[in-house]
C-alpha cells in the first residue's frame, strides 16, 4: 500500500484492483451484521474460509466475504452467493460444507436454504425477488454486501473516494455546497435541518480554524442503522466527511462513536488508517494542496451526548451537558470555533450527491424530505430489520409489504417512530407518508430512524412508562423541569400502570409534559414529553382503562392481570409445569393445569411457552 | 492498584483536557473499575480538580466506582427488547441471582448491568454476557444460561442441590 499522489493514481489503482478481483469468480457474501453476529455468523464465516481452503477452491477464483449488514436480520444468518445474488438464509455451521461442495462447485441450488414466500408458500432464490427487498431503495445499505469493510481496496473497486477526487480537482467549495443545497439533503440524525444551508453558514463564518463531526452517538434505543452504516461501509461515511470539510474549510475531524458499539469503533479506526496510508487522508490529498486529519472520540454512555452541543462537550473533556444556542455549532462549536456536525447517514449520503448530482438526488422523496431513509424495523413485526426506503413511502408499505405484517396474526395497534423524542403513531394513521413533515404533524419526529412495531400486547401507559424512565435516566439534569419533571411523570405512570392511577392523573400529565416541553433547554428536553404526548392523544383510552377499570387492555401491567389455564385448550403437556420459575403450576401428565394466583410471579414463562394457546391473560 | 500502569494510561493519552474521558475509559477498560486512587492519580496528574474528574466518572454510565464481577451480565432494555419481553427477562435475571442493576453478586461472579441498546434491535430481546450476544432470549432460556455458567464455574454440587 503507498500513498496515492494524484487523481490519475487513484484511477489507475482502481483499475488495478477492479482486474486482479476479475480472478474471483464466486463470491460468499456472508452477513457479520448487528443482526446476524449475535446469531453466530463469526463461526459460519470460519467455517466457509476453512471449508474453501479444504476443498482447495482458492486458487480457483473463490471468495470467502464477511461483510456488513444486509438488512433482513429476522431470517439470519444470511449468505449471498454473487454474482447470482443468490440468497440463503438460517444459515448454520453445518450448512458451509454442503454450500461449498453443492452450490459452488456443483453448480446446484440448495432449496431447505431458501427463502419461502409466507404467502404464496414459494421458494425464492434470488436476493432481488424476496418482498422484503422488493419495495426498498437501498441507495446507500445496498453495497454493504459488495465489500469488505476492512478492505479500502473494496470500496475502491465499487467507485469509492471518486467524489473525492471530483471535488478536489474540478469544483469550488461554493460549487460542492450548491449541489448539497440543491440535493434537499437534511439531516438524518433527528431534527432534519437541510445540509446545505448548514455547511453554508459554517463555510462563511469566518476562521482559520473550523472542524467537522460525525455523529456515531446513535443513542436511540431501537435504532442500528448507524451501527450498520459506520460498521458496513465505514469509507463511505469518511469520503463525505473529506467533502464536507472541503466545502467548509476544515482541516480536522472528528468521529464520536458510541461506546456500546465495539465493532464500529474498530472499523473506522482501521478505515482511518487505511485512508491515511492511501493518503486519501492527511497532508496534500491527491496533490490538491488540501488537508485533513480525522479523530476518533468514544463516547462513554450518555444519551445526552448524541445532542450536537453535548457532544462537543464531551469531546472537549467535560460532561455532556448542552449549552444554549445560539451561538450554533457552526458559528462557535468544538473550542468555540465554526463547526459542522451530522450524522453518519447524512454522511453517507454526500458522495452519492456529488457523484450522481444534487439533481438526481432530489428526484428521490417528496417536496420537502428528499433521498431514502434507512429505518430500523423491529418490534413485533415478521421481518425485523434495516430497511431503505425513499421518503415519502407509507407506513403501511413499511410494516406490511416489507415487513410482512405482524406475527402470530395479531392485530396491529402502531409504531413508536424517532426513539424517546419521537411518538407513538396509531393504526389509524397508517397510511401517513413518511416524511419530516407528516411525522412531525402527527407528534413524532423522524428521528434517526428507529421504527418499533407495536400489537394488541403493546400497552401504551407501559411505553410512555419506559420512555420517562428512560428519559429521566438520562437527563444530564441541567434544567431543572427535565430533571425533575421527567420524574414527577415517571412515578404518576408507574402508580396508574400498578393499578393506583387516580381521576386527574391524565390532566396533570398533560400539564407536566407542556411544562417540560417548553421550559428546556435542549432538543432533547424539548422533545422527551413527546411519547407521553402522543400516546395521551392517541390511546387515551388505554390510560382510562387502568385508572378507571384497573385493567391493562394489553394485558402487561403486571399488577392488573393474572395468568389462568384455558381449561377447553390445555393438553396436560407439562411444559409449563416443569419450566415455572416460581413452581406456582399444578396438574399432572394429560391432565389440565392450574396456576396457583398466590404463587404466580407473573413471569410470563408459560405463556410463552405454551403452544396450545391456553394461558390466559386477564 | 498500581499507580504506574495508571500513570501509563496518562502519558499514552496526554494531560490536555480533552484526554480525561479517553484516560478514563483505558483505566475502566483496564480495571474494570475507577478507583479514587486512580481519580486523585489522574486528577493530579492533568492538573484537573478532583470534583471535575469525579464529576465525569459519575456522569458517564460506562465508568464504575467500585469493582465488577467476573462475569458481566447486561440486559438490553431498548426500545424494541421491551416490547418483546426485556423486562420479563431482567426480573428473572434479578430473582435468580438477587441482585438488581448496577450490583454484583456476593460470591463476586455475577455483575448485572442493564444497558439502553445494543443496536441489535431486530434479535430482541438481547443479553450480552461477557461480550458474547444471546438474542431471542426468554425467561426460560435465562434460566439455563444462568445454569450452564454456573456450571462451568465449577459451583459445587451442594450449592446446586440446595438450589433445587
Amino acid at each position: 500500500m503507498s500513498r496515492i499522489k494524484s487523481i490519475e493514481e487513484l484511477e489507475k489503482l482502481r483499475e488495478t484492483i477492479i482486474e486482479k478481483q476479475k480472478a474471483r469468480k464466486l463470491s460468499i457474501a456472508i452477513c457479520n451484521g448487528p443482526g446476524c453476529l449475535p446469531l453466530g455468523s463469526r463461526k459460519i464465516t470460519q467455517a466457509f474460509i476453512d471449508e474453501v481452503k479444504k476443498q482447495k477452491l482458492t486458487d480457483k477464483g473463490v471468495e470467502v466475504r464477511a461483510t456488513g449488514c444486509h438488512g433482513f436480520c429476522a431470517q439470519g444468518p444470511l449468505v449471498v452467493i454473487e454474482p447470482q445474488g443468490l440468497f440463503y438464509q438460517g444459515i448454520k455451521v453445518e450448512d458451509a460444507p454442503e454450500i461449498i461442495s453443492e452450490t459452488i462447485v456443483n453448480g446446484n441450488i440448495i432449496d431447505r436454504l431458501l427463502y419461502t414466500d409466507p404467502d404464496s408458500g414459494e421458494k425464492i432464490p434470488l436476493e432481488k425477488d424476496i418482498p422484503f427487498y422488493k419495495s426498498q431503495q437501498r441507495l446507500i445499505s445496498g453495497n454493504n454486501r459488495l465489500i469488505d469493510p476492512n478492505s479500502i481496496e473494496d470500496y475502491i473497486a465499487i467507485g469509492g473516494y471518486k467524489a473525492v477526487s471530483k471535488v478536489l480537482s474540478e469544483i469550488t467549495t461554493e460549487q460542492v455546497i450548491e449541489e448539497v443545497k440543491l440535493s434537499g439533503l437534511r439531516g438524518r440524525g433527528g431534527a432534519g435541518f437541510p445540509t446545505g444551508l448548514k455547511w453554508k453558514l459554517c463555510h462563511d463564518n469566518p476562521g482559520d480554524t473550523k472542524y467537522i463531526i460525525c455523529n456515531a452517538d446513535e443513542g436511540d434505543p431501537g435504532a442500528f442503522m448507524d451501527r450498520a452504516t459506520l460498521e458496513g461501509n465505514p469509507h463511505i461515511v469518511i469520503e463525505g466527511m473529506i467533502i464536507g470539510a472541503y466545502a467548509i474549510g476544515a482541516h480536522e475531524g472528528y468521529i464520536y462513536v458510541r461506546n456500546e458499539y465495539p465493532i464500529a469503533l474498530k472499523r473506522a479506526i482501521r478505515a482511518i488508517e487505511q485512508a491515511e496510508k492511501y493518503g486519501l487522508l492527511g497532508e496534500d490529498i491527491l496533490n490538491s494542496g488540501f488537508n485533513l486529519s480525522l479523530h476518533i472520540v468514544r463516547g462513554a454512555g450518555a444519551f445526552v451526548c448524541g445532542e450536537e452541543s453535548a457532544l462537543m462537550s464531551s469531546i472537549e473533556g467535560k460532561v455532556g451537558e448542552p449549552s444554549q444556542r445560539p451561538p450554533f455549532p457552526v458559528q462557535k462549536g468544538l473550542w468555540r470555533k465554526p463547526t459542522v456536525i451530522n450524522n453518519v447517514e447524512t454522511w453517507a449520503n454526500i458522495p452519492h450527491i456529488i457523484n450522481r448530482g444534487g439533481k438526481w438526488f432530489a428526484s428521490m422523496g417528496t417536496e420537502k424530505s428528499k433521498g431514502t431513509k434507512i429505518f430500523s424495523l423491529v418490534g413485533k413485526v415478521n421481518n425485523t430489520g434495516l430497511v431503505e426506503v425513499p421518503m415519502g413511502i407509507t407506513l403501511r408499505s413499511i410494516v406490511f409489504d416489507i415487513g410482512g405484517g405482524i406475527p402470530k396474526g395479531k392485530k396491529f395497534k402502531g409504531v413508536q417512530i424517532g426513539g424517546p423524542s419521537g411518538g407513538c403513531i396509531p393504526e389509524k394513521l397508517v397510511d401517513l407518508p413518511v416524511d419530516y413533515e407528516s411525522l412531525t404533524s402527527a407528534g413524532a419526529i423522524m428521528g434517526s430512524g428507529g421504527l418499533i412495531v407495536m400489537d394488541e400486547n403493546t400497552c401504551m401507559v407501559d411505553i410512555a412508562k419506559y420512555f420517562t424512565n428512560f428519559l429521566s435516566e438520562e437527563s444530564c439534569g441541567k434544567c431543572y423541569t427535565c430533571r425533575k419533571g421527567l420524574q414527577r411523570m415517571h412515578e404518576i405512570l408507574t402508580d396508574i400502570t400498578e393499578g393506583n392511577g387516580k381521576e386527574g392523573n391524565v390532566e396533570l400529565l398533560e400539564e407536566l409534559a407542556n411544562v417540560v416541553k417548553d421550559t428546556t433547554l435542549c432538543g432533547l428536553g424539548q422533545t422527551s414529553p413527546n411519547p407521553v404526548l402522543t400516546t395521551l392523544r392517541y390511546f387515551k383510552n388505554e390510560y382510562e382503562s387502568h385508572i378507571k377499570e384497573k385493567k391493562c387492555p394489553a394485558g402487561v401491567c403486571k399488577e392488573l392481570i393474572t395468568y389462568s389455564v384455558d381449561p377447553e385448550k390445555c393438553t396436560g403437556c407439562m411444559v409449563c409445569l416443569r419450566n415455572c420459575p416460581a413452581d406456582a403450576v399444578t396438574g399432572a401428565k394429560k391432565q389440565i393445569h392450574h396456576i396457583d394466583p398466590e404463587k404466580c410471579i407473573k413471569c410470563g414463562s408459560c405463556y410463552e411457552l405454551c403452544k396450545f394457546d391456553a394461558i390466559k391473560i386477564e | 492498584m498500581e499507580l504506574s500502569g495508571i500513570q501509563k494510561i496518562i502519558e499514552k493519552n496526554g494531560t490536555h483536557r480533552s484526554a480525561l474521558i479517553p484516560i478514563l475509559l483505558d483505566i475502566q477498560d483496564e480495571y474494570h473499575f475507577l478507583s479514587r486512587d486512580a481519580l486523585a492519580c489522574v486528577a493530579q496528574t492533568m492538573d484537573i480538580a478532583l470534583v471535575d474528574v469525579y464529576r465525569a466518572a459519575t456522569f458517564y454510565k460506562y465508568f464504575s466506582l467500585v469493582p465488577k464481577g467476573e462475569h458481566l451480565i447486561q440486559v438490553c432494555l431498548g426500545t424494541a427488547c421491551h416490547v418483546r419481553g426485556a423486562p420479563g427477562v431482567l426480573n428473572e435475571i434479578q430473582r435468580k441471582l438477587h441482585i438488581k442493576p448496577r450490583e454484583t453478586t456476593e460470591d463476586k461472579l455475577f455483575t448485572l448491568e442493564t444497558v439502553n441498546c445494543l443496536g441489535a434491535c431486530a434479535m430482541g430481546p438481547i443479553i450480552v454476557m461477557d461480550e458474547e450476544y444471546h438474542g431471542q432470549m426468554t425467561v426460560s432460556k435465562v434460566d439455563k444460561l444462568i445454569e450452564s455458567f454456573k456450571k462451568h464455574e465449577g459451583i459445587t454440587k451442594d450449592e446446586q442441590d440446595k438450589k433445587h
